[in-house]
Parts: C-alpha cells; sequence; structure tokens
C-alpha cells in the first residue's frame, strides 16, 4: 500500500521531522483561501498528487511567484491526466495538488529505509546527489550512494546515523538535527511496518535546516492488521476500480493492457500463464490469482473482476488442482458460467486430481467450454479465440 | 537419500487443531509421513485423531522426540511460532502460513542467527510456500502427493501451483524427484535458493535440479553466481514474471519490481551466464529437463 507525498508528509511531520508548509486542494479556488490559511509565504511549489514517480520531469511540479500563476497551474494540473515515466502512456489522472511554499536549497540528499533481501537486513540507503531516481544515479554514479545494514533487533543505531551523516558531508551545525531526523525514519519504518521510506529529496534548506522535501511510503499489506490508523489508505492507492475490488474481497489482481483475461489458482503459475499467452503472440489482459480454495463463490468474484475490463475478448482459466479437486473447480466454473451469461469464449484447463470427472462435467454442461490438456494448448487455443 | 527429510524425520503439526492444519495433518500422514503429535496452546492434554496434542512446542519435543515441524497458525502468530520453534531446538522449520509481516521475518531470522552457534541453525522453510516432499518417503506441507514420485531431480521454487506443474511435467515425463523444496513467495524467505542449491549439489541420489524462480529480490541472481562457482550438476530454470509490470505486486509478497530490481531479464541473464539451461515456456520445463539428463548421459558414456 503506498501513500501520496501530502499523505505520506504528515506522518513524517509527526514523527517530528520537518516538512515545508503546505495545504492540498482539489479545486483550483481553493487555493486562495487555503494559502492564507496554511502556507502565506512565497515563491509558492504547486505539485499534482499521484503515486507515480518522475512527476518533475513531467510537468507535475511547478513553481510559481504569484498566487494568480498558482491559480493557474493548480487549474492546469487539475483534472490532466500526468504522464511519468512510470504510469505508461495513458498517464494517470490528478485529483489533487499539494500548495507548498518553496524553500531555499542549499544542497539535497536521498534517503531510503527498506529491506535489503539479500542479506533479510534492514538498510538505509544514503545519496550525495537528491532529487533524481536512485536507481538512474545507481548506474550513473554509484559512488554517492552507500548502504548501511541495521540489526531490526537493535535499530538504527545513533552512531551508524551519525556515520551516515557525516558521510553526506552535512555542515556541522546540522549534523545532529540530521542524525535525529534519521533515527526517527528508521523507528518510523519499523513502527509502522513499512516497506519503504523514502525521503527524495532530504534537503538542507536556508529556512529549516534538514527538510523532506518530497516524502514515499510504502507499507507491508500484511502489517496493515496492526495499524487500523492506516485501514483508510487500503484500497486509495489502486490503479484502476477493479483491482480496489480485488482488494475488498481478498483476490490478487493486477490489471494490464491485453485482450486475454486470465484465471488462475497461485501466483507463480498466474504469471507463467500471462508469459505462456504472451510467448502464443497474445497480450494478457490481467494477472489473477484465485486463490487455493475456488469454490464457487471465488471463481464467480473472479470472473466478475476480469469481465468487467471491456477489452477482454477470451478467457483462460488455468487451475492446477491439487488438494482441492478438479470436479469441484469445474463445478464452480459451471456454476458462475450459467449465472453470468459469458459471452467471450472461455478456454479451460484443469488438472489434477479427478481431472478427468472434472473435464466431463465441462464437456457436458453445454456451455460451449474449449478446453484443452496442457497448458501450451490451452493458451494456443486462447490467443486464436480472442483473434478469430 | 533426499534432502531435509526422509521417512524417519518425526513431525509436529503447530496449529494441528485448526482447519488447514488438522486437513493437512491427516493427509501428511497418509503419504507416509510421520506426525507424532500437535501443538495448540489451550488444547494441551487432548487428543487429535489418536496423537497427543500439547500447549508448547518444548513440552511435545521433550514427550514425542520431534525433530522437525509445520506450522499452520494464522500469519499474525507465525513469527513467534517460528521462535517457539526454534527455541525448542527444532532442525527443520516448515512454515506454510501466508501473510506474515515482513519485519517480522526479518527480526526472526536475525534472532535466530545470534541464538545458533555456527552450524547448527535450525533450517527455516518458508514461509507462504507448499512445503517440502520427498517422494515416496515424506511430505511436510500441502503440495499434493501423488503427481511425485520417487527419483533423481531435486527441485527448487518460490512458487506452490507452479511448482505442482513442472513436478507433473517431470513425473509425466518419466523423470522422479529426490526432494521438491518450495521456498516460499515473500519478501524474506527462511531459506533461499543458495542453501537448497548447496544441499542438492552435496546429495548423492540427485542428478539434476530444476530451480523455478519469479520476479521481485535477487535470489536468482544470487542462486546464478553459486552455480556458476559450486554446483556441477545440470540445472533447468524457469522465471516466471515476463510479462509482469514494474511496481506491481504479483501475488506473492516478494513479486515486486522494486526500485528496477528483480526484473526478469536481469535473472534470466544471470542463469544463461551461469550455464543453466533456461526454459522460456513453462510448459516445457520437464522437456527441458529430460533433454539436459539425455546429453549428460551421453557426455558421461562417451568418458
Amino acid at each position: 500500500m503506498r501513500l501520496l507525498e501530502h499523505q505520506a508528509k504528515k506522518i513524517l511531520s509527526s514523527w517530528g521531522i520537518p516538512i515545508p508548509r503546505g495545504a492540498v486542494l482539489s479545486r483550483p479556488n481553493q487555493l486562495t483561501a487555503a494559502f492564507a490559511k496554511k502556507v502565506g509565504r512565497f515563491p509558492l511549489i504547486v505539485k499534482a498528487q499521484v503515486y507515480a514517480g518522475g512527476r518533475g520531469k513531467a510537468g507535475g511540479i511547478v513553481k510559481v511567484a504569484d498566487l494568480k500563476k498558482a491559480i493557474s497551474a493548480a487549474a492546469d494540473l487539475l483534472g490532466k491526466r500526468l504522464v511519468t515515466p512510470q504510469t505508461g502512456p495513458e498517464g494517470v489522472p490528478v485529483k489533487t495538488v499539494l500548495l507548498e511554499q518553496g524553500l531555499t536549497l542549499q544542497k539535497e540528499f536521498y534517503i531510503g529505509i527498506l529491506i535489503d533481501r539479500s542479506k533479510g537486513l534492514p538498510m538505509v540507503v544514503a545519496a550525495k546527489e537528491g532529487g533524481v531516481a536512485i536507481e538512474e544515479l545507481a548506474l550513473e554514479n554509484p559512488q554517492a550512494i552507500q548502504t548501511t545494514s541495521f540489526d531490526p533487533l537493535l535499530g538504527l543505531l545513533p552512531f551508524q546515523a551519525r556515520q551516515i551523516v557525516n558521510w553526506l558531508g552535512l555542515p556541522s551545525e546540522h549534523r545532529e538535527a540530521a542524525v535525529q531526523q534519521l533515527l526517527a525514519f528508521a523507528r518510523g519504518f519499523f513502527e509502522l511496518d513499512a516497506s519503504l521510506v523514502e525521503v527524495n529529496p532530504w534537503a538542507l534548506t536556508k529556512e529549516l535546516g534538514p527538510v523532506a522535501l518530497d516524502a514515499k511510503l510504502t507499507f507491508d499489506d500484511n502489517g496493515l492488521f496492526r495499524h487500523p490508523e492506516l485501514s483508510g489508505f487500503k484500497t486509495a492507492d489502486a490503479d484502476s476500480p477493479s483491482e480496489a475490488k480485488a482488494r475488498e474481497i481478498g483476490i490478487s489482481y493486477v490489471g494490464l493492457n491485453g485482450s486475454i483475461g486470465c484465471m488462475v489458482n497461485g501466483a507463480g503459475l498466474a504469471m507463467a500463464t500471462m508469459d505462456l499467452i504472451k510467448l502464443h503472440g497474445g497480450e494478457p489482459a490481467n494477472f489473477l490469482d484465485v486463490g487455493g480454495g475456488a469454490d464457487l463463490n471465488q471463481v464467480r468474484e473472479a470472473f466478475k473482476l476480469i469481465l468487467a475490463d471491456g477489452q477482454v475478448r477470451a478467457v483462460l482459466v488455468n487451475i492446477f488442482g491439487g488438494i482441492m479437486k478438479c470436479d469441484l473447480v469445474a463445478q464452480g466454473i459451471i456454476g458462475a458460467a450459467k449465472t453470468m451469461k459469458i459471452k467471450v469464449p472461455l478456454v479451460v484447463r484443469l488438472e489434477g486430481t479427478n481431472v478427468e470427472l472434472g473435464r466431463k462435467l465441462l464437456q457436458e454442461s453445454g456451455l460451449g467450454f474449449i478446453t484443452a490438456s496442457d497448458m501450451d494448448e490451452a493458451a494456443r487455443k486462447v490467443v486464436e479465440a480472442a483473434n478469430p | 537419500m533426499s534432502i531435509l527429510i526422509n521417512k524417519d524425520t518425526r513431525v509436529l503439526v503447530q496449529g494441528i487443531t485448526g482447519r488447514a492444519g488438522s486437513f493437512h495433518a491427516a493427509q501428511m500422514r497418509e503419504y507416509g509421513t510421520q506426525v507424532i503429535g500437535g501443538v495448540t496452546p489451550g488444547r494441551g492434554g487432548t487428543r487429535w485423531e489418536e496423537l497427543p496434542v500439547f500447549d508448547t512446542v518444548a513440552e511435545a519435543v521433550r514427550e514425542t522426540g520431534a525433530t522437525a515441524t509445520c506450522i499452520f497458525v494464522p500469519a499474525r502468530f507465525g513469527g513467534e511460532a517460528i521462535l517457539e520453534a526454534a527455541k525448542a531446538h527444532l532442525s527443520l522449520i516448515v512454515v506454510i502460513t501466508e501473510g506474515i509481516p515482513a519485519l517480522d521475518m526479518v527480526k526472526v531470522k536475525s534472532w535466530m542467527k545470534g541464538q545458533s552457534p555456527q552450524g547448527v541453525a535450525p533450517v527455516l522453510i518458508g514461509p507462504n510456500g507448499p512445503g517440502l516432499i520427498t517422494p515416496g518417503q515424506a511430505k511436510i506441507g500441502i503440495m499434493p502427493g501423488y503427481i511425485h514420485r520417487p527419483g533423481s531431480i531435486g527441485v527448487v521454487s518460490r512458487s506452490g501451483t507452479l511448482t505442482y506443474e513442472a513436478v507433473w511435467q517431470l513425473t509425466q515425463l518419466g523423470l522422479g524427484q529426490s526432494t521438491c523444496v518450495g521456498i516460499g513467495g515473500d519478501t524474506v524467505p527462511g531459506t533461499s535458493f543458495v542453501e537448497i542449491l548447496e544441499l542438492f549439489e552435496r546429495d548423492r541420489e540427485t542428478a539434476g535440479i530444476v530451480l523455478i524462480g519469479e520476479i521481485g529480490g535477487t535470489a536468482e541472481e544470487e542462486a546464478a553466481v553459486f552455480i556458476r562457482k559450486h554446483v556441477t550438476k545440470p540445472v533447468v530454470a524457469f522465471v516466471a514474471g515476463a510479462t509482469a509490470p514494474r511496481e506491481k505486486r504479483m501475488g506473492h509478497a516478494g513479486a515486486v519490481i522494486a526500485q528496477g530490481q528483480g526484473t526478469h531479464a536481469s535473472k534470466i541473464q544471470a542463469l544463461k551466464g551461469a550455464e543453466v539451461a533456461v526454459a522460456e515456456n513453462p510448459a516445457s520445463i520437464g522437456q527441458t529437463m529430460l533433454k539436459v539428463m539425455n546429453e549428460q548421459g551421453v557426455r558421461r558414456k562417451l568418458r
């Protein structure tokens, strides 16, 4: 689960991290009042609030000198689709903007706290250059990046934070504040079960010293049960209504741009099925892991999600029923197909316990299922069915 | 021979009175696994079928001599259940539970490392995986037993049903398996590819290895480095997620390309660089292994 910049900054502020004065708005006519009440200083920055990175280059961050220009910048951004290197060509809609006081930047750094997956330990990634994507910096100037693993049972220790701050080269009068901020980032990372705390840039400003000028917070969905205060954000970051719906009902679903809907049990098999469709010249419309149970209700909900996508021209169901018996899966598919009037071709591949019985049920249902005995045949048939 | 488990492994089930725990405990026994008791806090002194149920793992170990455990407890108690098993000196801890917070696993692994003198740390398999099986002998986990057959191919995978798919392909081609290990789909698995590859390399019964990876993290890249340096047996690999978009979690907590890391291309490049036979098509994992084993057979005869 991700947060928008202004939501992340609110949390950082509660950890004691200085942030620029700012206000969030969804309509340009709110700007004058918001400025008077919450910002009050020039220059101003108008920032599109979207989850995707790379906003600056895409024109999503505008610096202006007066209110009139701020209103026109906000009007330009709100309601527009912002296309950044991370969004794909269709872009993402800008629903809110953050109006912020522009600060005088003396130096920009990068700070990220995340899990080093190969070591299984938390780490601080620090960089001497901020405001650029860390992946790009890693390619262009890896010497400017330093990582520090720390003990998850002890947390980041003050001496480690001091080492990082010294390495970054902050002026001595700001070092203590910077150390305290680093410790707060690491503490917050654990307290909220975050998977990423990224402050980029972490800027040294003339007005406020070290400041979180931009912030990205991502949480481990598996840790959310410990944080009811975050439940309000649970589906807000979904990229489509289908993804939001899938999360509500507990099915893993990711929408894609193709024409072949997929329903599969298990995440690895679901990805492999998408890959196989592509190998046969088709384009998957989605990733969908229907889960271990795949009972009638889940199968029906999964079909609803897949068919809500108007681009879907055929659907592939690929189930490896291990513990789950194929005849029960077949009954679920038949039940869902009967009540839902599925208008696109449906290719079904079942394997596992009671597979013969399951295939027989599908064939005798009279519902026109296209069956396949292995994955390869199923993928070939569904690609043909989608492009007659 | 096999790795990690065999017909003599004595297994506890943590969460044996729950729905999943009791169903799979029964399935494991049916397969031939020596399930010798269970643990459910508050149910100590009762029986599950004819087996004893204990309140704590320590007590269960003392009374039964168990050396392995299979954990089915709910995610919020998962981390603690692992620590309890480790503290009771079980040498193999298999965690089926999905949804354990990543930071719980980070803490658990760190604690286990700190507690264990070199060389005797328990092997932690999972979480969020199907477990492991030595065909014809024992299974600790939830995989369907009948798709396997005893043989000499070791299988290690981050996936569940995709592993069944690969195993089924092998079995149909007459390629039995020595042991199949599902290391799970989480961000921080207890054991990664490298440790299992090392065990397969040492195991005399294992003649070839199938590795099934997926996008996210760098476990496949690390496996490739290890294979290049230390694995003499032929390895076939498939990596799922060629079509997965960036920054989107694909079902498994660990299957996400984040900060530019964990791409399909990077993993394939690394594995090919280690002379691993990469199957591009998930339906041809078995065929690829068969081809490699036949070539090996020819090479061996020529020597």
